[in-house]
């Protein structure tokens, strides 16, 4: 589907977009894996990521997006990002630990190296869980049309029959 | 070895619901949904069993000691609501309910499998947990999953009951955030023995003061306390009837053990019925559900809103043993959360079976049902001669025990009043029995294609049923439960 005619008219815009969106998903990553030497963290890296495709679909359509990240794979990742954080924690209990506790991660070296796997592992689990919901979010919102009820707008969504935003 | 896998209780239908979603498959998250339901049973009967008798089991989350870290406590109080919550939960998830309606969509139902799994996940980790803000996440878990059960129910109202539930459900969880926060800054902790320990309330000290009030309103509203109680009849005829069985047996109860924690372990019993006098405010408003409540039980139409009414009115029988503070009229509000939860539970299991066959629950929908489901309307009259307190089944013990902790106290009127508003039980319920059995089918209803309900549903009502009569003859599990719970509490410990 051709993006709205507005946006398509602005060449800026296009541009622009372009050229930002590869670095804003690049700079999610960079906070997502260096949150534990600086700020950051799962939950803003995922805000960032999900950011940088939204702009994505705002400039090229949704249905572009649409083909990059399907519908129905936001609802898995979300599960999946819920499930890897939790994973370590079973992980841990398996290894001998409380649940969570990283410490129990490498249990053959002292020091903290199980506590910086530990908590690289959950962060990620948080960000594909905020960035997928996020955009989860974006889809439901703009697949709505007024006096549509969600049903019937998911199911549209779904079927590929869904209309830019304006 | 159980102490080792406590987490377990939480932790199981909380990754549980991801793998439902990740899966997709219906009839795999329906049973993948039992099979954890039912190890969390075990799981909490097995810690019933170690701690009765006094026991405490700490478990330290991620291995940092509390109070830095987040402890899951269990005693005989929350081991009580744990097995409470999961067999109830194991009852609800075994009724069979066939696609019958509302229907969920099939291509959504994993998800509403991964939110029931939720909504059991918060409402345990609320029992279980020692930590003031863990308290909050998971009260926050089980209402959101909540609202969405609700909004689930077919009918176009059913999204706005369960909006306004969203509402006054996040006012409360505000109000309980705000209390925990001042509660935080008078004591610096957040770990509910190390907050209790610390904390010295008295009457001058406004900053406690108001984070009692605010904790106390916040929860009420949870709760369904009476004049916040606005949100529960629409919620519960609303909601998918599986999910009014479930609600109604478990969230209720869970917000009466919490606050009960905060009023005797967090403030003191001393401090809250003594100084503070609490019992003024709760003990008539107490007594205002009972009867108002039941009142409007009498004249609903709609047989799922008179089992709402009535939901009111015996929370009201909760906290007027929360208001007597001492061990007997506790331990018969305590008693009452699963005996209730029983009756209560059962009944709308009844009430699924009526929707499936009948496909109406209006009361003249049931004109002369009693012979066309025979089975399912006797599990009817048990629960509801329950709901009365006739001897013999589990409202009559919970009864016993309430007017017993009243007299102790010497609130002769009080008494008096309960046994009054049971004769308004009396006389919903008796409503309810008389179309069932004695009056005639309308004729523009026929009800010759009425059936029996299939044994998949009826077998989950009848073993409520079963166990409303088992309950009211042996007490030891129960009453003997509560009572230790009660004494717990009264003397300050969780």
């Amino acid at each position: 589907m051709k993006p709205p005619s507005r946006v398509r008219e602005m060449p800026i815009l296009r541009v622009i977009a372009r050229a930002l969106v590869p670095v804003i998903l690049l700079f999610g990553l960079y906070v997502q894996f260096h949150g534990d030497f600086g700020p950051g963290g799962g939950f803003q890296a995922g805000v960032i990521f999900a950011a940088g495709l939204i702009i994505f679909a705002l400039t090229f359509g949704v249905e572009a997006l649409r083909q990059v990240v399907p519908v129905v794979l936001t609802e898995r990742l979300m599960a999946a990002g819920v499930l890897l954080y939790g994973a370590v924690g079973v992980v841990a209990m398996f290894l001998g630990g409380e649940f969570l506790d990283y410490s129990a991660l490498d249990p053959l070296t002292t020091g903290h190296y199980g506590q910086h796997l530990g908590i690289i592992v959950i962060e990620l689990g948080v960000g594909i869980a905020v960035a997928a919901t996020i955009m989860r979010v974006y889809y439901a919102f703009v697949g709505r049309r007024p006096g549509e009820d969600e049903t019937g707008a998911e199911q549209a969504l779904d079927a590929g029959a869904g209309r830019e935003v304006s | 070895m159980i102490e080792k896998i406590l987490v377990l209780e939480v932790v199981l239908p909380l990754l549980a619901a991801p793998v439902c979603v990740l899966v997709r498959h219906p009839r795999f998250c329906r049973l993948f949904s039992l099979g954890v339901v039912a190890a969390c049973f075990a799981i909490a009967v097995a810690l019933l069993v170690e701690v009765r008798g006094g026991g405490v089991i700490s478990y330290e989350l991620g291995g940092w000691p509390p109070p830095l870290g987040i402890e899951y406590r269990v005693s005989t109080v929350n081991a009580y609501l744990l097995a409470l919550v999961t067999s109830m939960a194991l009852v609800v998830f075994s009724f069979d309910s066939r696609g019958g309606p509302p229907r969920v969509p099939e291509e959504r139902r994993h998800l509403y499998y991964a939110v029931f799994l939720l909504c059991i996940s918060g409402l345990l980790g609320i029992a279980i947990t020692g930590d003031a803000f863990n308290i909050f996440v998971f009260l926050e878990i089980s209402s959101l999953s909540s609202y969405i059960l609700v909004s689930l129910g077919g009918h176009r109202r059913a999204v706005m009951s369960a909006f306004y539930y969203l509402v006054m459900g996040t006012i409360g969880g505000v109000f309980f955030m705000l209390g925990v926060g001042l509660l935080y800054q008078a004591t610096g902790t957040l770990n509910l023995r190390d907050i209790a320990a610390r904390l010295e309330p008295s009457l001058d000290d406004r900053g406690t003061v108001l984070a009692l009030a605010l904790l106390v309103v916040g929860i009420s509203i949870k709760l369904a306390v009476f004049p916040l109680h606005h949100w529960l009849p629409n919620a519960y005829s609303f909601a998918p009837p599986k999910v009014s069985a479930f609600l109604a047996a478990t969230a209720t109860k869970v917000s009466f053990y919490l606050l009960a924690m905060v009023l005797f372990t967090i403030f003191g019993a001393p401090f809250v019925f003594e100084e503070l006098r609490l019992q003024a405010v709760l003990l008539p408003l107490s007594i205002l559900a009972m009867f108002l409540a039941s009142g409007a039980a009498i004249f609903q139409t709609d047989l799922r809103r008179l089992l709402a009414y009535s939901s009111v009115a015996q929370i009201g029988y909760m906290t007027l043993g929360l208001s007597t503070a001492n061990a007997t009229g506790l331990a018969g509000g305590l008693v009452h959360l699963f005996n209730h939860a029983v009756m209560k539970g059962g009944l709308f299991l009844v009430v699924a079976c009526l929707l499936y066959r009948v496909g109406s629950v209006h009361i003249d929908a049931l004109a002369g049902i009693g012979r066309r489901m025979p089975l399912t309307s006797a599990a009817l009259v048990i629960g509801g001669l329950s709901l009365i307190g006739v001897p013999g089944t589990v409202g009559f013990v919970s009864k016993w025990y309430l007017v017993s902790g009243v007299l102790e106290r010497g609130w002769t009127a009080a008494a008096v009043l309960i046994l009054l508003s049971s004769l308004l039980a009396l006389v919903y319920v008796g409503k309810v029995v008389e179309v069932l059995y004695f009056r005639k089918p309308a004729e523009t209803q026929p009800i010759d294609h009425v059936r029996e309900a299939p044994l998949g549903m009826l077998a989950p009502a009848w073993v409520l049923a079963a166990a409303a009569v088992f309950f009211g003859l042996t007490t030891d599990w129960t009453y003997g439960v509560a009572r230790e719970a009660a004494e717990l509490l009264l003397a300050g410990g969780i």
